[in-house]
C-alpha cells in the first residue's frame, strides 16, 4: 500500500455536507436499503437504528483507517467484515442492557448491521485510503446522512399509519389510521415518494441551469 | 417448534413471509440484478446455493458455539462462513461461466453483504429449527427469493417498453412496483399457520 498515490484528500466542510445530500447513502447511492425499509414504521425505530448504524460505521470506519497500512490487499474484505460484526456484537448487546422493548422491536435487524453495505462500501472506497481525521469526519457525515434518511421515511410512516409522532397522538379521534403504511408494502410506497420527489427536484433544477445558459435542451 | 411441519415451514419461507417482500431482506440485489430474467434466474440460483450451504454451515457452528459457550461469536462466525461460501461459488463460476461472471458483475461478491443470507442463519437459530428444518427453511427461502425476484425481473422486463414520465424513471418505479408485489404478497398471511 505504501507505494499508491498519494490520493488522500484534505479536511473540508465538503468531507462531512456530502454524506447528507450529495452522497446521500439512501437516497442517492441506494445503499443499505433492508434496514431503510424494515424497521422504519415509528420514528422511534428508525431514530434507533440510526444511531446504532452510526457507531457502527464511525468506529469501523475509524478503525479500518487505523489499520490501513497493515492489512494485506487479499484479504482485506474479510478483514473489514470481522471488524464490523465486532462493532455489532458490541451494539447487539449493548441495545439489550439499555432497552429490552426496542431489542425487541428491532429483532434481527441490529445484528443485520453486518451486512449493511453502506458500512462495507465506506471502508473499501474511503477509509482504506484516507487518514484518521477525515475519514472520521467523512462516516460521521455518512451516518447522519443515514440517519435522516431512516427518520423521513419513519415519521411519515407513523404518522400516516398509526396517526401518531413518537407515540404522541397528533389527529383527533376521528382519524382512520392507513395501516397499509405501518405494513411492508408502505415501506416501498414511502421510499418510492420520495425518489419521485427528489428525481423532480432534480430534474427541475437541470431544466433551470440550461434555461439560463441558454442551452438547448438535451436527452436526459 | 418441534412441532412444525415441514411443509408449513417451506410455505411460511417462501411465501408467506417471503424474505424479500415481507421481510426485506436482501433489498440490494432484488433491485439491482432484477432488469433481466436471465441474470435474475442466475443470481437467484447463486444465492440459493449459498443460502443451502450457509444454513447447513450456521447450524454446525451453533451448536459447536453452545457446546463451548462462546455465543457472542456467533455473529462473527456466520459472517466469516457465508464469506467463504460466497468465494467458493464465486470461484466455481468464474471457472464454469465467464459469461455469466461477467453478467453478474459487482452483484456475485455482494452475495456476502445480502442480509438475507445472514438473516436466515440467524432466523433459524432463534427458532431452534432442527438440521432438518434448517435445510428445508433455507430451501424456502432461496425459492421465495427467486420468485420475488423472477417477478420483478419480468415486470421491470414489460416496462421497458412502456412509456413512463421522465420523474418516475429508474429506482422509484421499481420501488412502486416491489410495494405493489409486496401488497399482493400480503393475501397471503396466514396461509402457513404459524406467523414469524
Amino acid at each position: 500500500m505504501a507505494n499508491l498515490p498519494n490520493t488522500t484528500e484534505n479536511l473540508s466542510l465538503d468531507t462531512f455536507v456530502r454524506g447528507l445530500w450529495r452522497e446521500n447513502p439512501v437516497f442517492v447511492m441506494l445503499l443499505g436499503m433492508c434496514p431503510v425499509l424494515a424497521v422504519t414504521n415509528t420514528t422511534m425505530n428508525a431514530l434507533a437504528m440510526g444511531l446504532a448504524t452510526t457507531f457502527v460505521l464511525v468506529c469501523s470506519s475509524v478503525l479500518v483507517s487505523l489499520l490501513r497500512n497493515w492489512i494485506p490487499k487479499q484479504v482485506r474484505i474479510a478483514s473489514y467484515i470481522v471488524i464490523i460484526a465486532t462493532f455489532v456484537t458490541i451494539v447487539d448487546y449493548g441495545i439489550q442492557a439499555i432497552s429490552l422493548e426496542l431489542y425487541a422491536a428491532l429483532g434481527a435487524f441490529i445484528q443485520l448491521i453486518v451486512a449493511n453495505c453502506v458500512i462495507l462500501g465506506r471502508a473499501e472506497a474511503y477509509a482504506s485510503k484516507q487518514r484518521l481525521h477525515t475519514t472520521l469526519i467523512n462516516s460521521l457525515g455518512m451516518g447522519a446522512g443515514f440517519t435522516i434518511a431512516l427518520l423521513s421515511l419513519g415519521t411519515v410512516r407513523e404518522v400516516l399509519g398509526n396517526g401518531t409522532l413518537l407515540g404522541i397522538p397528533l389527529f383527533g379521534e376521528n382519524f382512520q389510521p392507513w395501516v397499509v403504511m405501518i405494513l411492508p408494502p408502505g415501506g416501498f410506497f414511502v421510499l418510492g415518494t420520495w425518489l419521485l420527489l427528489f428525481n423532480w427536484l432534480r430534474l427541475r433544477k437541470e431544466r433551470k441551469a440550461l434555461q439560463h445558459a441558454g442551452v438547448p435542451a438535451n436527452a436526459g | 417448534m418441534q412441532a412444525e411441519s415441514l411443509y408449513s415451514i417451506f410455505l411460511n419461507a417462501a411465501i408467506v413471509n417471503n424474505f424479500v417482500l415481507a421481510l426485506f431482506l436482501g433489498i440490494c440485489p432484488f433491485l439491482g440484478v432484477s432488469a433481466k430474467k436471465e441474470t435474475a434466474w442466475n443470481m437467484g440460483l447463486a444465492t440459493m446455493f449459498v443460502m443451502l450451504v450457509s444454513s447447513a454451515a450456521a447450524y454446525g457452528i451453533n451448536w459447536l458455539l453452545t457446546e463451548l459457550e462462546l455465543e457472542f461469536l456467533r455473529l462473527i462466525c456466520y459472517i466469516a462462513v457465508i464469506a467463504s461460501a460466497v468465494q467458493l461459488v464465486e470461484m466455481f463460476v468464474k471457472r464454469f461461466s465467464p459469461a455469466l461472471f461477467r453478467s453478474l458483475g459487482i452483484f456475485l461478491p455482494l452475495i456476502t453483504t445480502n442480509c438475507a443470507i445472514l438473516g436466515l442463519a440467524l432466523f433459524q437459530t432463534a427458532k431452534e429449527y432442527s438440521f432438518v428444518q434448517s435445510l428445508v427453511y433455507a430451501l424456502g427461502a432461496g425459492v421465495g427469493f427467486m420468485l420475488a425476484l423472477m417477478l420483478m425481473a419480468g415486470l421491470r422486463e414489460k416496462l421497458e417498453l412502456a412509456r413512463v414520465p421522465d420523474v418516475s424513471q429508474g429506482a422509484a418505479m421499481s420501488l412502486m412496483l416491489a410495494g405493489l408485489l409486496s401488497l399482493a404478497f400480503m393475501g397471503f398471511a396466514g396461509l402457513g399457520g404459524s406467523v414469524g
